[in-house]
């Protein structure tokens, strides 16, 4: 029987978090390619969820009742294969595999190909679906185990997502939590000039969903978070989490250049100085 | 050989198929507000516990199944064909990619659909699923056929997409002959040398009669219902060449891409012979009588054994 965590406490996850980001820009920085700003706006929210909540077992990645996290936001996936080498599914020279051929971390998330994966993503709009699915089958199973599912806020733009919010509530799904990492940069520009969005936690209200907001980068408010949605079981509850893209890495904070762009030897070496 | 007597629609084969897993609690079904369409209602009358409500969202049903299915469950949702299109990326992405056993099932397919008109009439499902790696593609001509192939979807390890008919035909099929259905193997119903017709759903019964027509005027063929276009039974159809050295396929189905493409596939390479295809000729359908809509496309017997005629011909 796997425990929920790692038993961190707040300093530890801050230091965790750091080491995933330098791992974040040397996979992006090593292939030439990759998507950095969404990994780095996610990875406070990653390393709270794996360092503090999540019950997995490394030992079998494919234990039943683990609990399920779903990439949906498939692009960050220099993110999820970070934290999953800190929580120790990968080691550290698997991350080096990142869009090589043959390895297992593929472009986009994927659990055919990486130990650890529960959700093969890449097309935005599914995840939620899918965690709605995973959440339903533990309900039947009368399990404890829960899913989290990580939105963009691009990825929201997507008819599928209005569809799975409706149905979750519809469900009264109470194992089913949902973060939107609201870092305000999509692939073209920022949200704003492509769809806006407007207040997404008011968004999530109105359909019937529990909403908290908090600031992505304070893990003591991430931690919280967490144990707020846990509390949360006579329907969804939706995490939104006001993050910068690019977060720890001057040139790339907030710059939608750094959607999918790897930095150059220059960009890279001030990184690393800027993340030691 | 004539068909059994009496008439039943695949659709209903598949809601009895359903409504024969309830004691199996690994099996949910998935619905789209078209349950008592479908027939997946039946299931949902016996065991609402694991019959799961998605409204008219046929994206979010692909990827719920999904999940449920990579937590041990086996999924049968069901809406009509052509909405199951809607989610055609969902099904590639969220379930053949990862080869998640998803069983789909799109019923009302082709333009046997009738008055509903050509928004409703899918005439390109079969193909499309086709091209997916790892998808089984199935068009069960009858009640009894579906039924059986339905229950044996259950053990089935690879996700698959099953188009079932809204109106009754006459039955191919009895509880005897359909216990003998296997997935990806074609079922002979009559034997003859001169030309092969090879024919799924609700032109098999067409593709019968023709037979009938053409053994009057001493033309034997062999008549089979190709209800897997994916796999499909190559060893099969390669043997039909050889033997009979003309072939005729029949479906209610755009005659790009689905049985007939897929025939004529396996034909160019493994064994050519004259291949002619009957199904709807690269135009959508319109609001009519079935049996109405199946002449003006030229999809009736006679059309069929005129083509074998000519596939005959081209020898």
């Amino acid at each position: 029987m796997a425990e929920r965590g790692m038993g961190l406490d707040i300093a530890e996850l801050e230091m965790m978090a750091k080491r995933c980001r330098r791992n974040i820009v040397r996979m992006v920085y090593g292939i030439g390619a990759g998507h950095p700003g969404g990994s780095l706006s996610a990875i406070d929210m990653l390393t709270g969820l794996y360092g503090h909540r999540l019950r997995v077992d490394t030992n079998d990645s494919t234990w039943g009742n683990r609990d399920r996290f779903i990439m949906s936001k498939g692009h960050a996936s220099p993110g999820v294969y970070s934290i999953l080498h800190e929580r120790g599914f990968l080691t550290e020279s698997d991350l080096w595999t990142y869009r090589k051929l043959g390895g297992s971390c593929q472009g986009h998330v994927d659990m055919k190909w990486c130990p650890g994966v529960d959700f093969s993503a890449g097309s935005l709009g599914m995840g939620l679906s899918f965690g709605i699915g995973c959440a339903l089958a533990a309900t039947l199973d009368d399990s404890d185990r829960t899913a989290w599912v990580m939105l963009g806020d691009g990825e929201l733009q997507e008819g599928q997502i209005w569809e799975g919010v409706m149905a979750a509530v519809h469900h009264e799904i109470g194992n089913l939590n949902v973060i939107v990492d609201r870092n305000g940069i999509q692939n073209d520009d920022f949200c704003e000039s492509q769809m806006r969005m407007f207040d997404v936690a008011e968004k999530f209200a109105a359909f019937g969903w529990a909403v908290m907001e908090i600031d992505g980068h304070d893990m003591q408010q991430v931690v919280n978070a967490i144990d707020w949605a846990d509390q949360v079981i006579d329907g969804p509850a939706c995490i939104v989490m006001h993050t910068i893209k690019g977060k720890g890495v001057s040139y790339m904070e907030n710059n939608p250049k750094f959607h999918g762009a790897a930095p150059n030897e220059e960009q890279f070496n001030l990184a690393m100085e800027e993340l030691s | 050989m004539s068909a059994p007597s009496g008439g039943g629609a695949s659709r209903d084969g598949y809601g009895a198929a359903l409504l024969e897993m309830v004691g199996d609690d690994r099996v949910v079904v998935l619905e789209a507000d078209l349950g008592k369409s479908t027939k997946s209602c039946m299931f949902r009358a016996e065991k609402p516990s694991h019959t799961v409500s998605l409204g008219i969202a046929e994206q979010n049903m692909m990827l719920v199944a999904a999940g449920m299915s990579t937590s041990g469950y086996i999924p049968f949702a069901s809406t009509f064909a052509i909405f199951s299109e809607r989610g055609f990326e969902q099904v590639r992405n969220g379930i053949a990619r990862p080869n998640i056993v998803v069983h789909l099932c799109g019923s009302h397919g082709g333009i046997h659909t009738g008055t509903d008109g050509s928004s409703a009439q899918s005439i390109e499902d079969l193909a499309i699923y086709r091209t997916l790696p790892n998808m089984t593609v199935m068009h069960p001509c009858d009640d009894i056929s579906a039924k059986a192939l339905t229950l044996a979807l259950r053990h089935h390890e690879r996700p698959s997409y099953m188009r079932t008919a809204r109106n009754k035909v006459s039955r191919a099929y009895t509880e005897e002959s359909a216990a003998q259905l296997r997935i990806g193997k074609g079922h002979i119903h009559r034997t003859g040398d001169d030309v092969a017709i090879i024919a799924c759903g609700v032109l098999l019964n067409e593709a019968l009669d023709a037979a009938e027509s053409l053994s009057q005027q001493g033309i034997e063929a062999t008549v089979v219902d190709m209800h897997t276009i994916k796999p499909l039974d190559t060893e099969l159809i390669v043997d039909l060449a050889k033997r009979c050295g003309a072939i005729v396929t029949a479906e209610d189905h755009s005659i790009i891409g689905g049985l007939g493409g897929a025939v004529a596939e396996c034909i160019v390479s493994e064994y050519p012979v004259p291949v002619e295809r009957i199904g709807v000729q690269d135009r959508f359908g319109e609001s009519g009588g079935s049996d109405e809509l199946l002449e003006m496309l030229h999809m009736k017997a006679n059309d069929i054994s005129k083509a074998a005629q000519r596939a005959i011909s081209r020898r």
